[in-house]
């Protein structure tokens, strides 16, 4: 009937009590547990990580430079003007995008991972419209 | 042969709902009619205010189909020999694909616990775990949040409901529309309908529920704190970690195992590049299909004779003390981690361990917004948020091993 509540309580306070008490304790208990597993698999990897990124340096010589050219194309000297600067990525496609927001993006992104700008390369940025 | 118009007539107003209305009035015609209004206002919510509309509206029709009389589309009476022991047709599905309607035949769905953990692995293939693997201890934030779970578990055992239902109650502070489903349908089926509203009704209002309780609870200067930006996670790290859960979580708690498997499952698939296709039918086709199914068949267990009742009353007034205190557990954590951490995590990130995903941690987001436009807290909010899915399957899971 409307109004009328007709369960019964089949659970003193005192258990319940005991019950949420456990209920939220195994919770925590579950998610500690799985935190320490999680942890010491971003450990493994990342140690595995810091590995593959050594290994390489010790083992592979480093690229021989690449010789200038003896003679360079007439059509190529316009280029070799704007050519990049030493330890430059290469040019960034800007898509309707004008330079200096490109630089502030480029700034922001690098800022919110928290790596030197240096360290990243930027393809092409695009305004999604 | 002589055609009597009159008794023709006569007949089909006879055999017309509007008949079964008031021939029977007294004797449980106004419920039907308090129901139809009750699914206009929630279609109203879910189409004008926009309350979770994916779900609200589905259910709300789901509501006005099986309060139609005469329509047969669901019968209350077939699910409750159904469910009981000394009846001849106890646990027989065929019984229902016999005599059932279309919304009993949907409603097997929900019953077997299918679209529940159709509808978690659709969440699965849209969730990226990476926060929580960049921030691990985030896990602790959606376990604090569980708080409001047990407290209204609690309450409820005080207002009079018996442990399954309590539990069932309870479990609307884990602001996780499936979980609250499977354990319901599990333990207290004949709460289903009212759960179910106030789950997903309180999860639209998350937006007015929890700032005002992020603010009584931080202060100012915590919620200025800008977090700096996790560790970058490895592709092999997201593949391996839905593995490692399932396995993890189904070993420690069996009970959890369909959802934590089935959310699992559907992550996998987004992570593991090469099943790209079914991620994609995980996420969208599969997802919607099931919201339909899940939404009109939890609506239709809303007939007035169940719903109509004290219990849904104390159960909506139970389910925002369940939100509300998850947020304010979530939050204390917060707190309790801003010290330990010597003000390196920003309290706010603490609310969004209720799971609610994305809306809970978007909340985190403009509240600290709010205290320092620069601060940007999405990423480090979903952590914990996604931690909520997890704790919530856990919390569930632990309330079906007792009452279960």
């Amino acid at each position: 009937m409307f109004l009328s509540n007709t369960v019964s309580t089949d659970l003193s306070l005192v258990d319940a009590t005991v019950i949420a008490v456990l209920g939220y304790a195994v919770v925590f208990f579950g998610l500690i547990l799985l935190m320490l597993v999680v942890m010491a698999m971003g450990k493994a990897f990342t140690a595995a990580g810091r590995r593959n990124s050594v290994t390489p340096e010790k083992t592979v010589p480093a690229p021989a430079a690449v010789p200038a050219p003896a003679a360079v194309p007439a059509a190529a000297s316009a280029a070799q003007s704007s050519q990049a600067a030493p330890g430059s990525a290469g040019k960034i496609k800007l898509h309707d995008v004008p330079p200096k927001t490109a630089a502030m993006l480029m700034a922001i992104v690098a800022d919110q991972m928290g790596k030197p700008l240096n360290e990243l390369r930027f393809i092409s940025i695009k305004e999604v419209k | 042969m002589s055609i009597n118009v009159g008794q023709i007539l006569l007949e089909l107003w006879q055999s017309s709902g509007f008949y079964a209305i008031f021939a029977s009035f007294s004797g449980g015609g106004w419920q039907n009619l308090v129901m139809l209004v009750i699914a206009c206002v929630l279609l109203y919510l879910g189409i004008v205010k926009k309350f979770e509309p994916l779900l609200l509206v589905g259910i709300a029709f789901g509501c006005l189909l099986s309060n139609l009389p005469m329509g047969g589309l669901y019968h209350q009476e077939l699910w409750d020999a159904f469910m009981d022991p000394s009846s001849p047709v106890y646990h027989s599905y065929g019984q229902i694909m016999r005599d059932g309607g279309l919304l009993d035949i949907f409603y097997i769905g929900v019953k077997t616990s299918l679209y529940p953990c159709l509808i978690f692995m659709g969440v699965g293939a849209m969730t990226d775990f990476g926060p929580l693997l960049s921030n691990p201890k985030s896990l602790l934030l959606g376990a604090a949040a569980q708080l409001g779970v047990f407290v209204a578990f609690l309450g409820a055992v005080c207002l009079g409901f018996t442990g399954p239902e309590a539990a069932s109650i309870g479990i609307i502070g884990g602001a996780d529309g499936p979980t609250a489903i499977f354990l319901t349908t599990k333990l207290a089926p004949h709460l289903l309908g009212a759960i179910a509203v106030a789950a997903y009704s309180y999860m639209a209002l998350i937006p007015l529920i929890q700032p005002p309780i992020m603010n009584a609870l931080t202060r100012p200067e915590d919620r200025r704190i800008q977090m700096v930006q996790t560790r970058v996670v490895s592709k092999t790290e997201k593949i391996i970690f839905p593995i490692l859960v399932t396995v993890f979580v189904a070993l420690l708690l069996p009970d959890t195992a369909p959802l934590i498997g089935c959310l699992m499952l559907g992550n996998l698939f987004k992570e593991t590049g090469c099943t790209d296709r079914l991620s994609d039918t995980a996420q969208n086709a599969l997802m919607n299909i099931v919201t339909i199914l899940l939404s009109t068949s939890v609506g239709a267990t809303m007939v007035g004779s169940t719903f109509l009742t004290a219990s849904t009353l104390k159960i909506v007034v139970l389910g925002v003390i369940a939100f509300g205190i998850s947020t304010a557990g979530g939050l204390i954590g917060g707190n309790v981690m801003c010290r330990l951490t010597g003000g390196k995590v920003n309290p706010l990130i603490g609310s969004a361990g209720v799971s609610a995903v994305p809306m809970a941690a978007r909340v985190s987001n403009v509240q600290g917004q709010k205290a320092n436009p620069s601060n940007f807290l999405l990423m480090h909010a979903m952590g914990p948020n996604v931690a909520g899915v997890i704790g919530s399957a856990i919390a569930a899971g632990f309330l079906l091993s007792v009452f279960g």
